[in-house]
């Protein structure tokens, strides 16, 4: 019995010292602080670029500011904001998770107009990720298909970086099938069918692969890919597909929190320090392609510049698509629910 | 207690109205209005469009895997939960408090914690699932893996379950069977099984209802593949949820049926329960 007090008083304790972390909220050095609530990936890129920021609001206003960081699948993110989560800005994968936001009431329409670039301030692109020597040969999106090929990605349904790269395969299978939809359709069926399995964000995939061994080829950010592939030079290669898509990770304000905290005019001058040059070289160097093309040329052996990228206005607008491809009895249930 | 409620007779023991009120603000804050509203989430949907979502067929796959893996893996914590319970109470043996401590790790180790940690295990690369795939086994990212996984944070229902009664059974009981000619068999299934078998139904009940609805320790060594069918009804729910269409009602609904199951199987277990412990009260 003595045990099970003990326990109690432990667990209470711990829920005690948590609620209080929680509730210390708003007190920079300054009283100034924001929140970013950001998907998976770029832990790395602003945990770098917050104290750059950090520095230049300082030499400008003297004032020092927090940042606090909150990272998470992308879906998952935009719902904690809709569900009550402060956050100032909102940085995500894909600007569909930004409109759930907006439609919830929490941002001014007419976000993805406020910064350049449709308020994306870095882009990134769909890869493969495959074992050293890539021994099942893998070249192209149509060697996915193949039988015995084992693919790790992550679930379309809840992973930003899923719904990137669904959209790439088809447009990959529109010039293929030159439009054939039937076609196209059972294509992308072939892809998931070799699907091992299928985590439900883009961290977990990579976990899945890299560290649990599982799978021939991840389909991967080609971010998070460069950054595993600097972990880990002998064990792993990149192989770019001859076409991909040109990934947008959307900014925006969190305009009815922002308001309310004061942050408005911060978190502008936050999201628009990403278009600067200094700012730029930072995305560049976490394995982000910068907006400014002069320093995107800067990291062109970063990155494999000549693949062909289509992008989502092909498809319509993240809507349109969202629409069509992952709502439920869209597209890819269609092809992968038998 | 029951005399305080009827007769409105004052109790010896004070503090009944007190306590009587805490308890139900308490079950009404954290159990009855969370479980309203996700009623009420459910019925947004019209009745043809509610029929219409959880018939789809990934959707009662997932059911039928959720309900398939926790009754397998309730039954093998029932066989080896006697086992464990068992041996902690009749034998004497060096590390038993430890061991007995070590039944409650599964209640305080996250269960993320636990399924990353099983995953990796189990999987083909691991210490372990690297040996059972020799012999044809793939542990995890299959059904048996989800499994393992419910067996894991099942066990310790039925171990505490079970425990206590085994130690108010005295030993002499199976010293009297042996005497009367009985054989070990005879007296474990006439003179034990008889005793603890209420506690199992409970602990059997209590593990079942935690493994249909569990998450964290799941997903990650199920590889949540609707093709191989190991999706769980708790990832189907959060995928609602974590999708751009942020889709409550559905989850709702889908978790309104997966209440309504928890609370049929554990009433059934009930009944049974009753009915056994009357057998052998009488």
């Amino acid at each position: 019995m003595k045990k099970r007090i003990l326990l109690l008083a432990l667990s209470a304790a711990l829920a005690v010292t948590s609620l209080t972390a929680c509730g210390g909220k708003k007190k920079g050095s300054d009283g100034l602080k924001i929140v970013n609530v950001s998907y998976d990936p770029t832990r790395e890129l602003y945990a770098e670029y917050n104290e750059v920021f950090k520095e230049y609001y300082k030499d400008k206003t003297g004032k020092d500011i927090e940042i606090v960081q909150s990272h998470g699948g992308s879906g998952s993110q935009a719902r904690s904001v809709i569900e009550g989560n402060d956050a100032d800005v909102l940085t995500l994968a894909l600007a569909h998770d930004i409109t759930a936001v907006e439609e919830a009431g929490l941002i001014n329409s007419g976000w993805i107009e406020e910064f350049e670039g449709n308020s994306s301030p870095y882009k990134s692109t769909i890869v493969f990720l495959v074992r050293k020597g890539n021994s099942k040969n893998i070249q192209d999106w149509d060697d996915l298909i193949k039988d015995g090929v084992d693919v790790i990605t992550p679930d379309p349904k809840s992973s930003g970086a899923a719904d990137w790269a669904v959209l790439a395969i088809w447009n990959y299978a529109k010039n293929l099938y030159n439009n054939d939809e039937a076609k196209m359709k059972e294509f992308l069926g072939k892809v998931y069918d070799n699907v091992l399995v299928m985590d439900s964000g883009a961290r977990g995939a990579t976990t899945t692969f890299v560290e649990n061994g599982q799978g021939d080829v991840l389909i991967d950010w080609e971010n998070e890919a460069l950054m595993t592939l600097q972990e880990y030079p002998d064990e792993y290669e990149i192989i770019t597909p001859s076409s991909s898509i040109l990934a947008e990770p959307s900014v925006a304000i969190v305009d009815e929190n922002a308001d309310k905290n004061g942050t408005q005019e911060l978190a502008k001058e936050y999201l628009e320090y990403l278009y600067t040059d200094e700012a730029q070289r930072i995305i560049g160097k976490n394995f982000y392609r910068p907006t400014n093309e002069a320093i995107l040329n800067e990291y062109k052996d970063t990155f494999n510049l000549s693949v062909e990228l289509c992008s989502i206005d092909d498809f319509g607008g993240w809507d349109k698509a969202y629409d069509d491809f992952f709502a439920d009895g869209g597209i890819f249930d269609q092809v992968y629910q038998k | 207690m029951k005399m305080a409620v009827f007769k409105r007779q004052k109790s010896i023991i004070p503090g009944f109205g007190l306590t009587m009120g805490i308890t139900v603000a308490m079950l009404s804050l954290i159990i009855l209005i969370p479980l309203a509203s996700v009623l009420a989430y459910s019925f947004k949907l019209s009745p043809s469009e509610f029929v219409e979502l959880i018939t789809r067929p990934y959707v009662l796959q997932a059911f039928k895997t959720s309900i398939l893996c926790s009754l397998i893996a309730a039954l093998i914590n029932c066989v080896f939960g006697v086992i464990l319970a068992w041996i902690l109470v009749r034998y004497n043996f060096p590390g038993k408090r430890l061991m007995d401590g070590m039944i409650e790790l599964p209640f305080a180790l996250p269960t993320a914690v636990a399924g990353i940690t099983l995953t990796k295990m189990y999987s083909n690369t691991g210490f372990i699932g690297r040996a059972l795939e020799k012999i044809g086994i793939k542990a995890a990212y299959s059904k048996m893996g989800i499994i393992i996984a419910m067996v894991f944070i099942g066990i310790p229902f039925v171990v505490r379950a079970i425990q206590p009664v085994l130690e108010k059974l005295p030993s002499t009981c199976e010293d009297a069977a042996y005497m009367l000619g009985a054989s070990r068999f005879v007296t474990f299934r006439k003179v034990i099984f008889p005793e603890i078998r209420p506690a199992l139904l409970t602990g059997f009940g209590l593990a079942l209802a935690r493994g249909i609805g569990e998450y964290g320790s799941v997903i990650y060594i199920s590889g949540n593949s609707q093709k191989n069918g190991t999706q769980v009804v708790s990832y189907i729910i959060m995928q609602k949820l974590n999708s751009g269409s942020v889709d409550y009602e559905g989850a709702a609904a889908i978790a309104l049926i997966l209440l309504i199951i928890s609370f049929v199987m554990l009433f059934i277990i009930n009944i049974l329960q009753h009915i056994a412990s009357k057998r052998t009260n009488s």
